[in-house]
């Protein structure tokens, strides 16, 4: 549905891909693991590794948690844009189709958080 | 000379001239193009003089009462000020919850203030003008005596000297920010169901009663007194919102579905902004009202479902947002307050692990809840911060298209998985916390594709260019002194060392 307006109305995307300066923004969720508040947000370069992307940006932000020693990147399974999706960790974020914005969730299947309680 | 007294108006009488009296039809230009933004919502009015206002308030009479009302406020202020006031709160933690409200409230009373007096240029109805002028003063007043009232804290304590600076850069601040921006940028029947009705009316004891009544508790004399001061100017708001709404539906059957999606909306957007005072009132009170599970049920579940019986008898439903607002009820203080602790090097606020009586407190209050959901992660977080690791998310939250919070929202019926909704617009992805949310972007996506979040924001330079700590300066907020833990911080250290000083010769 359109604005109601006195004319025609249009807005211009705050967030479209070409504000980030080569770089595009995607979106990663560690499922079943809420001691992180929400997904963090990433900016990454869409020539990047993706497993690169993995190690050296999103495993930082785990690092703490009790079950990061144990998680293995391999092992994970994936749903892109809340649909099952096979990522190719060894392509870049782009050759695996890789959106600006695209939100990722990711699950370990044995690591069910702490305590196994979700957290 | 013969001298003629006239007898002396009443108050209804000159009410009257004030509403009708004084308002004309134009006759050089015609009246839609001097009134050109009171029709293009679809809301359709035959009768303006059908509006009553019940308070029948005059600009004389407004004037006398509140000059009253703001010379006793003003006493009690100076009189808290040169006694010390500050020093009689419970715990300085209570300060955390000050500096959130002050940082945030009396800008969102000068957003008020503006709104009222664009919606009262807006209509053509005198009636609605004159109510809408009156609540606009009212709104600035507010403003202003909350400032007055803040300036007492902001002497003595960290983080609330730049809320003005800090409004629309503080990324938890663009919550509450962008419901009022929303609202603004509507037209003025919208405005009136946002701020008047949903607001005013539907929230308004969520809002008052954990403040004031806070305040109360927490011997925070100054803002109980703003709160008491400003109670007889809420009684009016409240009735004008609901006014306006009747109004609306008795004028013409074909606005029901339009005030219906405007309820709709604003009921959800506001039960939103108001997991921030859920998280005041569980967590950063030190002497709990109620918990916000409770307040919700007296509040909401009970007032506000007698208020929407009333409104059957014109068609209108609950919104379908409640019953997910009314599940939420369990979850949002915790999900809320969990998240700033650990965002805590972002915040102007301090925050803290709950002692073992306030967790005990939160378990029987949230039998349902909190010893599944919620208290191992406060555990697993003393436990760290006892290793010397204070849990800090070092990630930068993923936000929602519309309300702006942070994604930290749980799924309906599944409190362990975060809810998320995508969709494309226009070859642009878009994220949001909840059915509601992608509702409210769908019915108006051209509005929400603006958004301005400060997390994308961050990354495109534009906020101090794209480190953490060129966002603290930018924000003006002092790393060390306003962020992280309350325990240690200089204002634990500032209340304990002048309450000493206060009752002891050492």
């Amino acid at each position: 549905m359109s604005v109601k307006a006195v004319k025609e109305y249009l807005g211009a995307p705050r967030d479209v891909v070409s504000n980030f300066h080569g770089n595009q923004l995607l979106y990663v969720c560690w499922e079943g693991h809420l001691m992180y508040a929400s997904p963090s947000i990433f900016m990454v370069s869409p020539t990047m590794k993706l497993e690169d992307f993995l190690i050296q940006m999103v495993g930082p932000v785990f690092k703490d948690h009790p079950e990061a020693s144990k998680l293995d990147w391999r092992k994970a399974t994936w749903e892109k844009g809340d649909k099952p999706w096979a990522p190719k960790l060894d392509q870049t974020v782009a050759e695996n189709g890789l959106v600006h914005k695209e939100y990722l969730r990711f699950q370990t299947p044995g690591l069910n958080g702490y305590k196994g309680l979700g957290i | 000379m013969d001298m003629k007294t006239e007898k002396k108006l009443s108050l209804k009488e000159r009410y009257r001239h004030l509403t009708r009296g004084l308002g004309w039809d134009t006759t050089y230009q015609p009246m839609k193009d001097v009134f050109p933004f009171d029709t293009y919502e679809g809301i359709t009015i035959h009768d303006w003089d059908k509006w009553e206002d019940p308070f029948r308030l005059t600009m004389d009479a407004y004037w006398k009462y509140q000059a009253e009302k703001e010379r006793k406020l003003y006493a009690i202020l100076d009189a808290f000020n040169q006694s010390h006031g500050h020093l009689n709160v419970t715990d300085a933690r209570y300060l955390s919850a000050i500096k959130l409200f002050f940082s945030a409230i009396p800008l969102l009373e000068y957003m008020a203030h503006r709104g009222f007096s664009i919606a009262g240029r807006q209509f053509r109805g005198v009636g609605p003008r004159v109510a809408c002028q009156m609540q606009s003063l009212d709104e600035i007043r507010h403003a202003q005596t909350q400032i007055h009232t803040a300036s007492n804290y902001n002497k003595y304590y960290n983080g609330m000297h730049a809320f003005v600076h800090q409004m629309p850069r503080m990324w938890y601040m663009s919550v509450p920010k962008s419901f009022f921006d929303d609202a603004i940028t509507a037209g003025p029947f919208e405005w009136m169901i946002a701020i008047g009705f949903s607001f005013e009316y539907v929230l308004t004891n969520l809002l008052f009663v954990p403040f004031m009544s806070g305040a109360a508790f927490n011997g925070d004399l100054g803002t109980m007194t703003f709160g008491f001061s400003a109670q007889s100017d809420e009684a009016r708001h409240m009735t004008l919102g609901l006014e306006c709404i009747k109004f609306m539906l008795e004028q013409d059957p074909a606005n029901l579905p339009i005030v219906q999606k405007w309820i709709d909306k604003w009921t959800w957007r506001g039960s939103r902004v108001l997991a921030l005072v859920a998280m005041m009132m569980d967590y950063m009170l030190p002497k709990r009202v109620m918990s916000w599970k409770e307040a919700w049920e007296i509040y909401f579940e009970q007032n506000g479902g007698a208020l929407f019986k009333d409104l059957e008898r014109y068609g209108i439903k609950v919104p379908d947002c409640a019953a997910q607002a009314t599940e939420e009820k369990e979850h949002i203080s915790h999900q809320l307050f969990a998240a700033l602790y650990q965002w805590n090097f972002g915040t102007s606020l301090h925050t803290w692990i709950p002692n073992p009586d306030e967790l005990d407190w939160l378990s029987a209050k949230y039998p349902n809840t909190f010893d599944r959901y919620y208290r191992p992660r406060w555990e697993l977080w003393a436990d760290m911060a006892e290793q010397g690791k204070r849990h800090l998310n070092v990630g930068l939250a993923q936000l929602c298209q519309v309300c702006q919070y942070p994604m930290i929202f749980t799924e309906p019926g599944n409190p362990s998985k975060l809810c998320h909704r995508e969709l494309d617009y226009k070859g642009e992805k878009y994220h949001f916390c909840s059915d509601h949310c992608q509702h409210i972007f769908e019915n108006e996506a051209e509005k929400y594709v603006q958004a301005w979040l400060p997390m994308p924001q961050l990354f495109q330079g534009t906020c101090g260019g794209g480190s953490v700590e060129g966002w603290m300066k930018w924000v003006n907020l002092v790393p060390g002194v306003d962020n992280m833990d309350f325990e240690g911080s200089q204002d634990q250290k500032n209340f304990a060392l002048w309450k000493g000083m206060a009752s002891s010769n050492g």
